[in-house]
């Protein structure tokens, strides 16, 4: 009984979901336009329209002005673009697989989330062969390890790469002022080569606001975590929570254990601020300056931005990061094989992870561009943002994704992910002993896994 | 119909016998049918409809619970596996003791406080209607709403309750963090809303209580303090027997509250499960795990509990009144 009643929930959240928001745009009404976009074909067709369905905070996929530029010049393909929630794990992907099951109700062209990338390659029956519609041309445009992801179990393609995430660390210039500490960004990336040397700025920092209200170094664990746990799996074999054979390693993984045991320090240490990243709470910090650094791929700055709003302008800044390169997220496009128009949703995802649909969205949203073409645009690599003082975020990006060695992730990723992130935050937050933590963790995760 | 059949056979009686006989025995038949079956179509909207809606659920969820039925993805028999491992595994009881205990902490003081304040609103006062209208409005609200506010109210940071608490040098309590504090944050958005609702029912009933019982005990000199508890708890019994059933169903299918008490909708109750409640681990087996045979297994013995919970009140409170 319960489960039909919780059944009845899912229903009407799907349906207030699925009322999708035209993009206003485009005077493309006019009739003397699909002569100039010229062809017959465009002519004979009948109007379609494509939904896009995106995840993510903030500026999430950047995609409005992208999406407006193509509805302008193909009044018979209109991009219908709705990104459906700011969370990816506990909504959005629960809600793909039930349409995915179900077999309507996705979008033409979906967003995949990294993390679940192993669970979708493993589902092949779900998706549409990109290479069909001559998408497999596109190998050259990525990295490898991009275009690897992107190919299912069966060897087909089915997903194209969008943004990828590189690493850096934002923080508060005026906090830092306030606490003594330089501002320039090329000094703050001095002050830490690695990770201990951070934990010294850290308390020199926390020394200066000593107060219980006062600003702590740290958002919380989750930032901290994922960006040691991406640095450190290059140097183990590129992997996290499960070798290439799809076994659970989280227990002899040292990235892991690395990543976990430094996020214990900087608890221990009281340099967080005791937050779960992408909470309201979290949210409100960013804007109100409860913390002073987090970890920070470049999608993360469309979500600090977005957080911050226009009060928040100029007040955060990007450094590098401790420790060196590394990557955490980054996504794909995929069309559902339900899709009612697969080829004209490929067209879209064609665009969309092109060169132009990619630069349009580092534009707009800081996400940077896994496609190698848009990364050399000057468009990108000379963009500086302005809501972080003006930062090069084009040059600082381009080089921390310079030797990229992206992180083997698998089926149940997102799964382990949820539940040890978990743990980290109850350490953290002070209902899990500091003694007990990494034994609850491995446990969480073995649990989640199995 | 009926009418007119049964005044057209005794016309055709007199005839010729074949046509007739067929007239009668098939306008008997209409007349057995429509005696015999109209009622069940008359009833039948609702027997259809809890088909569709109760017994194929309960029946498809026992089908899957005994698969391991991943969502979107592979399915294999395995019997009675999910049942047998639920029933070891401590994130399960844990939830259950989670579910009991909010449930207690809630539903004893909201029935005591709402027969009260039932008591309280019989009298001869001022302002009865809008006061008994003022009692229901909590309900009036969305749930989630409820959830949201007082989620704010008890923040860690910016929370009202901690502020008011730091009036009296108490340092910010992280409700989330801990088993009780976590409890008692959620059973008062509980209570907030259903306490005003079984008030009004209460208080329907008590309405119902014949005044001259009062009065003959007035005259034998009963305090009226005794007269509530000999005269009106008595007879108001079939009316807390069920605000009693209905609070344990609702307080045993606790889901909104806690899940928005999180702030997230990761369905794993704080950190370590502190407030994670038997619903909120079904949805997090079946749509955050994606283990859909696993979720099916605890949603039936969610069932199993619900059923268990009821029987025990139920025989909890037929001795109420005691005399009997």
């Amino acid at each position: 009984m319960s489960k039909n009643r919780r059944r009845g929930r899912f229903a009407t959240v799907t349906a207030v979901a699925a009322t999708a928001l035209a993009v206003a745009s485009c005077g493309s009404g006019e009739p003397a336009q699909p002569t100039a976009g010229g062809g017959a074909a465009s002519a004979a067709a009948e109007p379609v329209t494509i939904t896009v369905h995106t995840f993510g905070g903030g500026e999430n996929f950047g995609y409005d002005k992208a999406v407006e530029t193509w509805n302008a010049a193909h009044p018979n393909i209109q991009i219908k673009y709705q990104n459906l929630t700011d969370r990816f794990e506990d909504v959005y992907l629960p809600q793909l697989l039930q349409r995915l099951q179900a077999g309507s109700g996705a979008a033409d062209v979906i967003a995949l989330d990294e993390g679940a990338m192993g669970l979708m390659k493993a589902r092949p029956q779900f998706f549409t062969d990109l290479g069909q519609y001559g998408l497999d041309s596109r190998k050259a445009d990525f990295p490898a390890a991009k275009w690897d992801n992107g190919v299912n179990t069966e060897g087909r393609l089915f997903a194209l790469g969008t943004d990828i995430g590189g690493m850096t660390l934002c923080y508060r210039t005026d906090l830092f002022e306030k606490a003594g500490l330089p501002t320039e960004r090329e000094e703050v990336g001095r002050l830490w080569p690695d990770w201990n040397a951070f934990m010294e700025v850290g308390k020199k920092f926390q020394a200066a606001n000593p107060g219980k209200d006062d600003p702590r170094f740290l958002d919380g664990p989750n930032t901290l975590y994922n960006v040691i746990l991406f640095q450190e799996a290059p140097k183990n074999g590129n992997v996290a929570y499960f070798d290439k054979g799809d076994k659970l390693v989280i227990e002899t993984n040292p990235a892991v254990k690395t990543a976990f045991d430094t996020v214990k320090s900087f608890s221990q240490a009281g340099l967080t601020a005791k937050l779960s990243s992408f909470t309201p709470p979290w949210n409100a910090a960013i804007k109100k300056g409860g913390f002073a650094t987090m970890g920070c791929p470049a999608w993360m700055l469309g979500v600090v931005s977005g957080a911050a709003g226009e009060s928040g302008k100029g007040k955060w800044d990007v450094a590098a990061v401790p420790g060196g390169a590394g990557n955490w997220g980054g996504s794909y496009l995929a069309v559902p094989k339900q899709s009612k128009h697969p080829k004209e949703a490929a067209e879209v995802l064609n665009y969309l992870t092109g060169k132009e649909g990619h630069v349009m969205a580092f534009q707009e949203a800081a996400a940077f561009p896994s496609s190698i073409p848009a990364q050399q645009d000057p468009a990108v690599s000379e963009l500086r943002n302005p809501f972080f003082n003006d930062a090069p975020t084009g040059q600082i990006f381009g080089a921390s994704v310079k030797d990229l060695q992206p992180t083997f992730l698998g089926e149940k990723h997102a799964q382990v992910k949820t539940s040890v992130e978990k743990v980290l935050e109850g350490m953290d937050q002070g209902s899990v002993p500091y003694d007990q933590a990494w034994t609850r963790f491995l446990g969480a995760g073995v649990k989640a896994a199995g | 119909m009926t009418l007119h059949l049964e005044t057209a056979t005794p016309a055709g009686s007199g005839g010729s016998g074949p046509p007739a006989e067929r007239t009668r025995r098939g306008g008997a038949w209409t007349a057995r049918f429509d005696l015999l079956a109209t009622p069940y179509l008359f009833v039948s909207p609702y027997f259809l409809l809890f088909a569709v809606f109760g017994v194929f659920p309960l029946g498809y969820t026992l089908w899957v619970s005994l698969h391991d039925w991943e969502l979107a993805g592979d399915r294999t028999f395995v019997g009675v596996d999910n049942y047998l491992s639920l029933i070891t595994d401590d994130a399960f009881w844990n939830a259950v003791v989670n579910t009991l205990g909010m449930f207690v902490m809630s539903t004893v003081p909201q029935l005591v406080l709402s027969l009260v304040l039932a008591n309280a609103l019989n009298k001869r006062i001022r302002g009865r209607l809008l006061l008994r209208m003022g009692v229901l409005l909590p309900l009036v609200t969305s749930v989630v709403a409820v959830a949201v506010v007082f989620t704010q109210l008890y923040g860690r940071d910016y929370g009202m309750v901690n502020w008011f608490l730091g009036l009296f040098g108490v340092d910010a309590i992280n409700w989330q963090n801990e088993k009780w504090s976590s409890w008692i944050a959620i059973s008062t958005m509980i209570d907030w809303r259903w306490t005003g609702y079984n008030a009004i029912i209460l208080l329907a009933a008590m309405q119902t209580v014949p005044k001259d019982l009062y009065e003959a005990a007035a005259i034998d000199g009963a305090s009226a303090r005794r007269q509530f508890w000999r005269i009106t708890i008595p007879l108001l019994r079939p009316t807390i027997v069920f605000t009693v059933f209905v609070s344990t169903i609702g307080g045993l299918t606790l889901f909104t509250e806690p899940v928005m008490f999180d702030g997230n909708p990761t369905m794993s109750g704080g950190a370590t499960g502190q407030y994670q409640t038997v619903a909120m681990f079904v949805v997090k087996e079946a749509f955050r795990d994606f283990d859909l045979g696993y979720a099916a297994a605890a949603a039936w013995l969610l069932f199993a509990l619900i059923l268990l919970g009821t029987l025990v009140n139920h025989s909890l409170t037929r001795r109420i009144g005691g005399t009997e």
